[in-house]
């Protein structure tokens, strides 16, 4: 077809499905829609971004994705961005229909960017910044050499995980909470509210007697990003680096709100793919082509949790839920029927994964779709739990903090030797050693003096130790 | 545009190369590291037995993004079945390994350590790189292969069938831009271009390696392998100096035989050693089949170095033979789970040809090193 007239079409078809998917009560940017060749498509979706700096990790990426894009084994048919206006790019290639659908499926992304409280602090003008940020990269490579700056991202990406995502929320709280104490010290002596109220108070006199040894801790309170303790703490980086592993930081706010909403997100998209092209026409042809293109995006593995299908699932049984809730519901929780468009609507705008399984995966639910947990047993991998509870807590335990360790500093004085001392704070799961050898390296890169990682192994405490020279592991 | 307006549009990328050029750099580093590590790649079984495919797949722990992770193998994964899944379903089951695998090979679904996929050419090309290929010596009569066509030059004048499209329009499109009137029309009999040839003469150039192999029952299958992964390079190594290389398998025990590839790396025979044998036999194919006056010969040599003691001597002298028609003959001896003291190899010191060459392997990582003290140039100039 000739280029001007598919592009026609399209606009045909984005101007119905546009409307219709405002009718069916969702709330996006404005749109650009941009028709890319699949490598421009691929490399976008290795870099997550259009405009981000250049290292060869994307370019890893990118080779691996365009690989199976060539031998035909996987195909992006599109790319959204989380910006205002909302840029999303169409593979060169998808059919009219597979563009319908996947245009249905980005207004809905669009939408949950635009209103999940998770997202409430992203930046919206990421691309620019990045943009920004690539060019000072490149200027850094001039100065200081590629391969020095190479190296140095290599370190800063090797604990880039290690922020704190909810320091937003964080420091709300904090303020909420001091001002919650002067309240209740204020009114505590002459008003007891309960009988066990003076535990409180016994929490704030413990904690007065230690203020003179934790003035002396460093830092005062376990920090858990890593990333900002040694932008702001390290005596070894010069201003460029700092600058690359501020970017790096805050490239990782940008993205962390999508990697802990992945299932809530597609779930959400193929949810609403599926009502606007059921309402709108499409011809006996095409209704084949989009039903075969959905179940290809449903299709579920043994091995993994498809995030389309479980996302989808989950929000059409909330909603069937609340529309037609059982006479228990309705007793117990005073549900009236009818409220489940009202009620899907506000968990895309309040629930992160975490919440989201932890909140509407029900026994029925794990029972119908069959999801279980399997692990290793010698050289095979078998199905180890099918207890309902068992499983939505094993599935949301390997979602928690985006599925990584969590690790925080707990001391940046170590031996009154400038040491770092770092704590995994174990829950049931084993590091990867060799990883944890690999990466203290980087991370004495970038602090330049000895790193410790406590951690537990076959249930006892143990500390890695890398000096500059060696790594070593002893249990305590 | 107010909310939820929309505009959709197609641009020319074409300049876009980022991904490309990081593409480019993350394979550098894969070159990188699979020279650090040429010494382990060499004996990697999955190249040696790759059963002709092209491209092969090289771990490389080097190019993982190292990070802070839980170990994949302890932690519990979700999936979905089909329905009846119960407790106990094999849900993926790893694929066997063979023995001698690093550590943490690829065994869990879906994750792990990065392959990088590398044609068995590029990796003879970085072997190869520093290796050069001694006492190479024209023969007299190379054979005349072929004659062939090439195009050379391009010309005004020429025969109509050998027009050169692409130039012929660049004139013509040069020619209406020097009138003031660009673009491609009217076209002359002055723009037309044509591919002259010549007729050149391909010389081709023929070597043969003798492999020669001890199948004798102390030979076990690790020993063949060190052999089999050694001659797999040697015979890919010639193959980038000549035309046609050939490969003549002679296994022995007390007695020697041509035979298959197959047999060659599989069957074994017990009893004794009797190395002589395979040199008589391999003087004996070169009289019959491969003149040295046509043929580069390799002749290399596998064993463990058990031979009849009473032996040795005549193996000095087939050996000295062999060295008068053979452009270069290696003995390499392995070091096996037999070890003897009293080996071929402390015989074979009293040859001074610097055409010969001796090696010891003692494990896979061996193989490189032996392939480079083979090949390497400096013995070469030695000679010449």
């Amino acid at each position: 077809m000739n280029p001007k007239d598919e592009l026609k079409i399209l606009e045909d078809a984005l101007q119905v499905i546009n409307a219709k998917a405002k009718e069916l009560g969702l709330d996006f940017y404005n749109m650009f829609f941009e028709i890319c060749p699949a490598d421009i498509i691929y490399t976008f979706g290795a870099y997550g971004m259009p405009t981000r700096y250049s290292h060869w990790t994307f370019g890893k990426a990118y080779h691996k994705m365009k690989t199976q894009y060539d031998y035909n084994l996987g195909r992006i048919y599109e790319m959204v961005i989380n910006s205002n206006p909302c840029y999303a790019f169409l593979l060169e290639g998808n059919s009219i229909i597979q563009n319908k659908l996947v245009m249905a499926h980005v207004l809905a992304h669009c939408d949950f960017f635009k209103n999940n409280a998770y997202f409430k602090n992203t930046s919206r003008d990421m691309v620019e910044s990045m943009a920004a940020a690539s060019e000072r990269f490149r200027e850094y490579e001039f100065k200081h050499g590629r391969a020095k700056v190479e190296l140095f991202i290599d370190a800063a990406l090797s604990i880039q995980e290690h922020i704190e995502p909810r320091i937003m929320i964080r420091k709300g709280e904090e303020l909420r909470k001091r001002r919650q104490n002067e309240h209740k010290r204020a009114n505590h002596a002459e008003h007891p509210e309960t009988p066990y109220d003076d535990l409180w108070e016994l929490e704030e006199v413990r904690k007065d007697a230690s203020a003179d040894e934790k003035e002396k801790k460093f830092p005062k309170e376990p920090e858990k990003d890593l990333m900002l303790f040694i932008i702001e703490h390290s005596k070894e980086l010069e201003d460029w680096q700092r600058d690359i592993m501020s970017v790096i930081r805050q490239e990782m706010f940008y993205f962390w709100p999508q990697m802990e909403t992945k299932i809530m997100n597609e779930g959400w998209a193929t949810y609403w793919h599926l009502r606007i092209m059921r309402d709108i026409h499409l011809d006996v042809n095409e209704t084949i082509e989009f039903a075969k293109m959905h179940s290809g995006i449903i299709q579920t593995s043994r091995t993994r949790i498809n995030p389309y299908t479980l996302g989808l699932k989950i929000f059409e049984d909330i909603e069937k839920r609340w529309d037609n809730p059982t006479s228990e519901e309705k007793e117990r929780y005073g549900r009236s029927g009818g409220e489940g468009k009202e009620k899907i609507f506000e968990v895309r705008a309040n629930e992160n994964d975490v919440s989201f399984l932890r909140n509407y995966l029900t026994k029925e639910l794990i029972e119908e779709m069959d999801l279980y947990l399997y692990k290793k047993v010698g050289n095979e991998w078998r199905v180890d739990e099918k207890d309902w509870e068992k499983v939505r807590d094993g599935l949301v335990a390997g979602l928690t903090n985006g599925g990584y360790p969590y690790i925080t500093v707990q001391n940046g004085d170590y031996n009154k030797n400038g040491e770092l001392c770092l704590k995994h704070h174990y829950e049931g799961t084993e590091l990867d050693v060799y990883y944890v050898e690999k990466t203290l390296p980087y991370l004495y890169s970038l602090w330049g003096h000895t790193i410790h990682l406590e951690t537990v192994l076959d249930n006892k405490s143990v500390l890695f130790s890398f000096n500059g020279e060696k790594s070593s592991k002893k249990f305590m | 545009m107010s909310g939820g307006d929309f505009v959709i549009s197609r641009e020319d990328w074409s300049l876009h190369r980022k991904g490309e050029i990081d593409r480019e750099r993350h394979r550098e580093k894969v070159r990188e590291a699979i020279k650090k590590n040429l010494a382990d790649i060499v004996s990697e079984e999955s190249i040696i037995m790759h059963d002709g495919r092209k491209v092969i797949k090289v771990p490389i722990r080097s190019l993982d993004e190292f990070h802070f992770r839980f170990d994949y193998g302890k932690q519990k994964h979700g999936g979905q079945g089909d329905g009846n899944s119960k407790k106990g379903d094999v849900v993926y089951a790893d694929p066997q390994k063979g023995q001698g695998k690093g550590k943490g090979a690829g065994e869990e679904p879906g994750v792990d350590y990065y392959e990088a996929d590398v044609t068995i050419e590029e990796l003879a090309e970085m072997i190869f790189e520093d290796l050069g290929l001694p006492n190479l010596e024209q023969k007299k009569k190379p054979e005349l292969a072929s004659e062939s066509v090439e195009f050379k030059d391009v010309r005004k004048k020429g025969i109509a069938s050998n027009i050169d499209r692409k130039r012929t329009i660049m004139e013509v499109i040069k020619r209406n831009a020097l009138r003031g009137e660009p673009g491609l029309h009217g076209i002359t009999p002055e723009d037309l271009r044509y591919k002259i040839w010549d007729n050149t003469f391909k010389y081709e150039s023929n070597a043969v390696v003798l492999a020669m192999m001890d199948t004798s029952g102390s030979m076990g299958p690790f020993e063949k392998y060190i052999a089999r992964s050694f001659f797999f390079w040697m015979v890919r190594f010639l193959r980038t100096k000549y035309n046609n290389v050939q490969i003549v398998f002679l296994a022995h025990h007390t007695e020697a035989k041509e035979t298959t590839e197959e047999e060659f790396f599989t069957k074994g025979t017990s009893g004794g050693t009797r190395c002589s044998s395979v040199y008589k036999l391999a003087l004996d194919v070169i009289e019959k089949r491969y003149s040295p006056q046509d043929y580069n010969i390799y002749a290399f040599h596998f064993s463990d170095g058990d031979n009849l003691v009473s032996d040795n001597d005549n193996c000095i002298k087939l050996i000295n033979d062999l060295l008068k028609v053979c452009n270069m003959v290696g003995y390499g001896e392995i070091e096996g789970a037999y070890y003897y003291t009293s080996t071929l190899r402390t015989a074979f010191k009293r040859i001074g040809n610097p055409k010969f060459t001796s090696v010891t392997i003692k494990d896979k990582s061996g193989v490189y090193p032996a392939l480079k003290k083979f090949f390497s140039q400096t013995q070469g100039e030695a000679v010449n």
